[in-house]
């Protein structure tokens, strides 16, 4: 365990106040709620002890199962420290998160990625627009209930001289070949996890 | 202008003419022939890549390969371009983009259609943002199959595109 990792755990727990923290495989991960989130981005970036000063990414996760379904995950890089951090927040579906675009202006786009697919308000966002999918698209393409090839196609339209949009109609449905999956099928894989523990 | 491609272009007068001139420094053939000589020795494309396929787009421009050597140069224009060559995967936001492009080329014009994706969609057949196959946008001549087609692949799409205008006997202006 590198000490820094945990100076800086020890700094965010008493500081923050997360749900839960852990630092498994020297990797520092907390849980926070949705009001804690701009004082905690706050204090990681600019405490001593932790400095993550860039933003790479912010992921979405869609729970279906779940009475809140979605987690936003956000991932930091010290350069100082030469380490990590994920913070995870769990939101419902009509919950807004604040943006922390003021905070780190990089997460722009980051946002507005996950808007994109998972339909993630993020409150005082500047620009809170699609970013990757088709103009005039409809849906959030990386939930779950999201059909698989979308519900609107599109071809040129020789007599109108346009790109028209119709719904779906695949030639050939999608087929899933359950076939196992030649890395779980190795036995010696579990057998070997087995005498570890 | 159409030029009637049933004429015999071996008729005996033509031999006859081609005999007589040969070693006198000329060259007789039809104007079908000839125009259609000068389209295949000017494939000028346009670069259209849009996935890993234009990769080996560049490659077949390299000196390995070398492309150029049959009349071909890359054209970052459509204005300039004889033959567009859609390298790679395209999706529902970029398909106006391509009509476009197409649209802007001066005839006569040409598509190949390089690598499964562009072919029918290929790996992300079932995606909800990809075209099935760029034929729903623009018309296709040479389909060249491959994940991605290698850059002799490519380079024999090319020449069986050559070996196409060549069956042409129209010449519309």
């Amino acid at each position: 365990m590198s000490k820094s990792i945990e100076v800086a755990k020890e700094a965010i727990k008493k500081k923050c106040n997360p749900i839960e923290i852990s630092d498994d495989f020297n990797q520092l991960q907390i849980s926070i709620s949705t009001n804690q989130i701009l004082d905690v981005v706050d204090f990681i970036k600019n405490d001593e002890a932790c400095e993550f000063r860039q933003i790479t990414d912010i992921a979405g996760v869609d729970f279906p199962d779940r009475q809140k379904r979605f987690e936003v995950i956000y991932h930091f890089l010290s350069f100082k420290h030469n380490s990590r951090l994920r913070i995870k927040i769990i939101i419902g579906e009509d919950e807004s998160i604040p943006s922390i675009t003021t905070i780190f202006p990089a997460a722009n786009w980051f946002e507005r990625e996950a808007f994109d697919m998972y339909g993630i308000q993020f409150k005082d966002h500047p620009d809170l627009r699609r970013i990757l999918t088709d103009y005039g698209f409809e849906g959030y393409p990386l939930r779950k209930d999201f059909p698989l090839s979308g519900n609107v196609e599109i071809r040129y339209d020789e007599i109108d001289k346009k790109i028209i949009h119709e719904p779906v109609n695949l030639q050939q449905d999608f087929r899933s070949f359950d076939i196992q999956s030649p890395w779980e099928r190795t036995s010696y894989l579990k057998e070997e996890k087995n005498n570890n523990e | 202008m159409a030029i009637n491609t049933d004429i015999q272009e071996t008729s005996p007068e033509l031999e006859r003419l081609k005999e007589l001139y040969a070693d006198k420094g000329f060259v007789v053939t039809s104007i079908n022939n000839l125009i259609n000589w000068a389209r295949t020795g000017s494939l000028h494309w346009m670069t259209f890549g849009l996935a890993c396929c234009a990769v080996e787009m560049m490659h077949v421009g390299t000196p390995r390969y070398d492309v150029e050597r049959f009349g071909a140069a890359p054209r970052a224009s459509p204005r300039h371009a004889d033959v567009l060559i859609v390298a790679g995967t395209l999706t529902n936001k970029m398909a106006s983009a391509l009509r476009k492009a197409y649209d802007q080329m001066p005839e006569p014009r040409y598509v190949i259609s390089m690598g499964s994706c562009a072919n029918g969609g290929g790996y992300y057949h079932y995606s909800y943002s990809v075209v099935r196959g760029c034929d729903r946008i623009i018309p296709v001549d040479v389909y060249v199959p491959g994940c991605p087609p290698t850059a002799e692949g490519l380079l024999y799409g090319l020449l069986q595109l050559q070996k196409k205008i060549r069956r042409e006997g129209n010449i519309k202006r």
